[in-house]
């Protein structure tokens, strides 16, 4: 078997442009699959009402997506590696309110300085996380779990009673989500370079390329040389940068920030990047994907409200996509593997 | 050594400095002596105006968190706990973390075990803590609700401002903005929100006075800050014409107006409801709300006080027609249905908004 | 499990250290994770009783019962499924749709016993489709039962969607709230349910030969199969037996609060899985016990009543309840780390260990 993988590939016959054709449209069909089910779900929504594709609510959809985009990008790093951060929403909520209290209701105060305060409090909730996980050999779902519990407890013990309001904000942070450029609004487009960035990571840079090979099969990654701690830690800690980053980006949407900022964010997030493609059982997925499964879910939501149907929907919609989602994850990949088993053995024979 | 046996002995050892700082951690209230029957305090001496003194006072929010209710139970913002201290009672805030009443009754209970006098509640749900409240009244410990009833099963409940009064005055004062004529639209709550609907119902009959304003939608968002700001986006969308939303909760109206906060509908779209001056001033300074209107829910906190020391004294037992006083907001009574009133709604408008700070 | 019995020829008479180790021989329990837990809920009960007379009153005890009864029985059919090597976290959404149908039902006017019957009919239902997505589709059960928890929870908000339904006969609610009659008040429903069910689900873990295939397929699923263990048919089964658990703690929940509401049990999942992980079950699979799990509950809902019968500030909970779950995964751990650790440095005069000792897990894969 191993030989065959060796030899170099021979120019295409008949008899394998079959299996060939199908394993290359299905690495396809993980991106574009959803792009699709994006498409014709908003061609027949504004079918109805043709307003779901005004220029506002267009707006709207991206500014809501942003957010979550971000969020979907640094977990796609956690799941690919077999891995899972179910803190996200938390630390996106002690983020909120500590950036954003940093005004202090002086208007002068340096805006990159709150996002830097952001990117290093979800930066530094993501090393404890990743240094439990990768330290400590203790699974994510469990140590992320408690996270999720300590970060929101302690977030209520800071906030107390108290909220930061919109008017101990200056004018220009708050307005950061509304400027738009050509219509399009820049904190999607600052998004959309974010995400790029990172699914070039994933795909051209060595680390990035390591957490799918960790994510697929730990033992033979480890056996490989792949440093696991260092890499998981990486993931773990970007996810938590990103979280913390969105933090900052929460306050400057929605103005008023108390302690239940992000609640059950980390569900929403879980649910895009699995939606997307991103395999929960790790190994493979893409960020643009899950970026991808964002925008659906905001969609979806949006059409929701737009179309005035009740959205009791929402949820069990979304459940029962998530569960299609890995359904037919799974089904492809059943079928892959035996197209490329398939592949093996005719080239073997 | 068998690390193993450590481990399983550690994590006592880790459990006992968490239970120490548990309890060092403990707040002024007073050891809890063995009160397990009812309302006789530990030191039932008569303050001028023949009130108790001593009693073990238990505060319970619908959760722990919130702002509204910070101000409206603790002593800094001349709330619940001011008022108790002022009558030299224990005034103790205690409650859950999620706004439900699984997350509500453990708190009741623990206040009931610790020896209460009596309750300061406000409901999570109108039913669901009926047992609970119940089995506390049978032990002689009075209930007074406030800001959020259970109707059937407490001793009083302090209304914050009349239901019909709350529910008209916002379409009065949406009604001037938009000069009596266009769509309309409500963001609520929850669905089931009691205090909600009865508001909205009574915005549905004023509404009848003015022919041209009509009611296009109302839509919930569920007190959460994103749903609200969906809600309200998809109210725009889906009605172009609208010309103004009330908003009859804070974090929807806070919602709302960061949605409105640009030059596309900052006077176009109309915006009024309940709103803290805290949350609203960035908005009414910028010109995306005129008016909107509120209580002061220290003062609510206050008038609960003072109702639920009378009640234990045994100065007051809820019938209608019986008076009290309530320290600085002066003499109440107590109305129908053991319902007292705090009073009118207050308008904050530019004019005034800065000087209230909650 | 078993004793170390170190049988390699060439060994000095007894190890390092003599005492420890034939103790350990002799009495394994004494240093079993149980054992160290049940020192914690003594230490937590002394605590309790030191900060507040109250604590160990009939009605306190009453009380906790009250609160927290749904959750231990829904701990139960939770610690079989994560010993076979999965996990259910739709336990709650299951509750909360067994909630809103019982509403939805009684508000149509329905009989008690036929709303009784299709409540039973719809959770045995709800745990068998996440049953075959993991068994027969081959999906990791944490991602099925992330999609369910959002399903099943949506399926209730449509069923009901803004409405409560509070009017319940009290002859029902009152099973919810009353204690079991002659017991002194001191013992719910729920609690007594728990107890009962407890029993029953101990016996079938540690005494019956399905018991011994769950802990076999939680350990190595393959080696299972092999062994002719339906693995498939008995993970389907503990997957419908939750969901029917579920939703009997649904209908007790519904009639404890008398309502049936949109977001009833929301958030429970994640107490489940503590009290769980608490009561020394391995989230890897193959370990715990019921009397692990048992005691879990009594350390959880024991450290949460202290704290709120001293005067511990509550916005804390949160924390408290985190750093607990840290502790015992870690404690865990740390044994496990420990042990393996030792069986790779050779001990003075011993041969250095050739593989795991038996009945030792070695840290599996992630979930």
């Amino acid at each position: 078997m191993t030989a065959t993988v060796l030899r170099r590939e021979p120019p295409e016959t008949p008899a394998e442009s079959g299996s060939t054709k199908l394993t290359e449209r299905v690495f396809r069909i993980r991106e574009s699959g959803i792009i699709v089910v994006l498409a014709l779900f908003v061609a027949v929504t504004a079918g109805i009402q043709h307003r779901f594709v005004s220029v506002s609510n267009i707006q709207f959809v991206l500014v809501n997506t942003a957010i979550f985009a971000l969020l979907a990008l640094g977990e796609t790093l956690v799941v690919v590696s077999r891995n899972v951060d179910l803190s996200v929403g938390s630390v996106l909520g002690i983020s909120a309110y500590l950036s954003a209290s940093l005004f202090g209701g002086h208007h002068g105060f340096p805006v990159p300085v709150v996002f830097g305060a952001g990117l290093g409090i979800g930066l530094g909730w993501g090393i404890v996380n990743g240094l439990l996980v990768a330290a400590g050999r203790v699974p994510s779902l469990v140590v992320t779990l408690a996270t999720l519990y300590i970060i929101r407890g302690i977030d209520i013990l800071i906030v107390g009673g108290s909220m930061v309001t919109a008017n101990s904000l200056p004018t220009g942070f708050l307005g950061i989500p509304k400027e738009t450029v050509l219509g399009v609004p820049d904190i999607a487009l600052a998004v959309a370079v974010v995400v790029a960035a990172g699914a070039y990571y994933l795909r051209s840079f060595r680390s990035g390329r390591e957490l799918y090979a960790i994510g697929s099969n730990p033992e033979a990654a480890r056996l490989a040389g792949i440093p696991i701690g260092k890499r998981v830690l990486f993931a773990f800690a970007v996810s938590g940068a990103i979280a913390g980053v969105a933090g900052v980006l929460w306050a400057a949407q929605y103005g008023t920030v108390d302690s239940t900022a992000g609640s059950g964010y980390e569900l929403t997030v879980v649910t895009a990047v699995v939606v997307s493609g991103v395999a929960i059982f790790g190994g493979s997925g893409s960020a643009v994907g899950a970026a991808l499964g964002a925008l659906l879910l905001a969609t979806i939501n949006s059409a929701l409200y737009v179309l005035g149907i009740s959205d009791f929907w929402d949820q069990a919609i979304a459940g029962f996509l998530l569960i299609l989602a890995i359904t037919m994850d799974r089904v492809i990949s059943v079928k892959l593997t035996a197209a490329l088993r398939l592949r093996s053995t005719r080239r073997a024979a | 050594m068998k690390l193993r046996q450590t481990a399983g002995l550690a994590v006592p050892l880790v459990m006992v400095p968490i239970l120490l700082a548990a309890c060092s951690s403990s707040s002024s209230s007073s050891p809890s002596s063995a009160a397990s029957s009812s309302s006789s305090s530990s030191s039932s001496s008569s303050a001028a105006g023949g009130l108790k003194t001593g009693l073990k006072v238990f505060v319970i929010p619908k959760n722990l968190g919130n702002s509204y209710f910070t101000t409206a139970d603790s002593a800094k913002s001349g709330g619940a706990i001011a008022a108790l201290d002022a009558l030299s009672e224990t005034g103790t805030e205690t409650s859950g973390t999620a706004d439900t009443p699984a997350s509500q009754i453990p708190a009741i209970q623990a206040a009931v075990s610790k020896g209460a006098n009596a309750l300061i509640i406000s409901a999570t749900d109108p039913t669901a803590l009926c047992p609970t409240i119940n089995a506390a009244i049978k032990r002689g410990i009075p209930v007074v609700t406030y800001d959020s009833d259970a109707p059937t099963c407490r001793s009083l409940f302090i209304e914050q401002a009349s239901t019909a009064e709350l529910g008209t005055s916002e379409v009065d004062l949406l009604a001037k903005q938009i000069h009596d004529t266009g769509q309309i639209a409500i963001v609520s709550a929850t669905a089931s929100d009691t205090n909600q609907n009865a508001w909205i119902g009574y915005m549905k009959q004023e509404l009848k006075k003015y022919p041209k304003m009509t009611l296009v939608s109302t839509v919930y968002g569920n007190d959460d800050t994103a749903t609200s700001t969906q809600v309200t986006q998809g109210l725009l969308e889906q009605y172009p014409n609208l010309k103004g939303i009330i908003s009859p909760t804070t974090v929807g109206i806070a919602a709302a107006a960061a949605v409105l906060d640009t030059p596309k509908y900052r006077g176009k779209v109309a915006l009024t409801g309940l709103g803290t001056p805290d949350e609203m001033k960035k908005y009414v300074s910028d010109g995306t709300v005129t008016s909107f209107e509120l209580w002061n829910p220290a003062d609510l906190g206050y008038l609960a006080a003072y109702a639920a020391v009378n009640l234990a004294s045994g100065k007051i037992n809820g019938t209608a027609g019986q008076t009290f006083t309530a320290g600085k907001l002066g003499s109440f009574t107590v109305g129908a249905d053991k319902t007292v009133l705090l009073g009118p709604p207050f308008v904050f408008t530019a004019a005034n908004i800065n000087q209230f700070n909650f | 499990m078993q004793p170390d019995l170190d049988l390699a020829p060439g060994k000095p008479p007894g190890p390092s250290r003599p005492g420890l180790a034939s103790m350990r021989a002799r009495a394994p329990w004494a240093f079993r994770w149980e054992t160290g837990l049940a020192l914690i809920v003594v230490i937590i009960g002394v605590a309790g009783v030191a900060a507040s007379p109250n604590f160990l009153t009939s009605a306190n005890l009453f009380n906790l019962g009250l609160s927290n009864g749904e959750i231990a029985i829904m701990a139960l059919p939770m610690t079989l499924i994560i010993i076979s090597g999965e996990i259910d976290l739709s336990v709650s959404s299951t509750l909360g749709m067994s909630s809103c149908l019982l509403g939805f039902l009684w508000s149509r006017h329905w009989p008690m016993i036929a709303i009784f019957v299709v409540i039973a009919i719809v959770g045995l239902a709800a745990g068998a489709f996440n049953g075959l997505l993991v068994t027969r589709v081959g999906l990791p059960s944490l991602a099925v039962t992330i999609g369910t928890l959002t399903l099943y929870a949506g399926i209730a908000e449509i069923l009901l969607g803004p409405n409560t339904v509070s009017n319940f006969p009290t002859a029902y609610t009152n099973l919810g709230v009353n204690a079991v009659p002659f017991t002194g008040n001191a013992i719910t429903y729920s609690t007594a349910i728990f107890a009962v069910l407890a029993v029953i689900f101990g016996v079938i873990l540690h005494a019956t030969p399905a018991g011994r295939s769950i802990f076999a397929m939680g350990a190595s699923p393959e080696a299972a199969m092999f062994a002719g263990i339906r693995v498939k048919r008995i993970k389907t089964v503990l997957f419908m037996v939750s969901g029917l658990v579920c939703s009997l703690a649904g209908v007790l929940y519904t009639f404890r609060l008398s309502t049936a509401v949109q977001n009833n049990g929301v958030g429970l999942e994640l107490d489940v899985v503590a009290i769980v992980l608490v009561g020394g079950i391995s989230i890897f699979g193959g370990q715990g016990s019921i009397p692990g799990v048992v005691l879990g509950v009594l350390a959880f809902v024991g450290i949460q009543n202290v704290l709120l019968l001293t005067n511990f500030n509550q916005e804390a909970s949160g924390v408290v309840a985190g750093g607990l779950l840290l502790l015992s995964v870690f404690g865990r751990n740390a044994a496990s780390y420990s042990t393996r650790l030792r069986q790779r440095l050779p001990a003075r005069g011993r041969r250095p260990a050739e593989g795991p000792a038996p009945g030792q897990a070695t840290a599996g894969s992630q979930p």
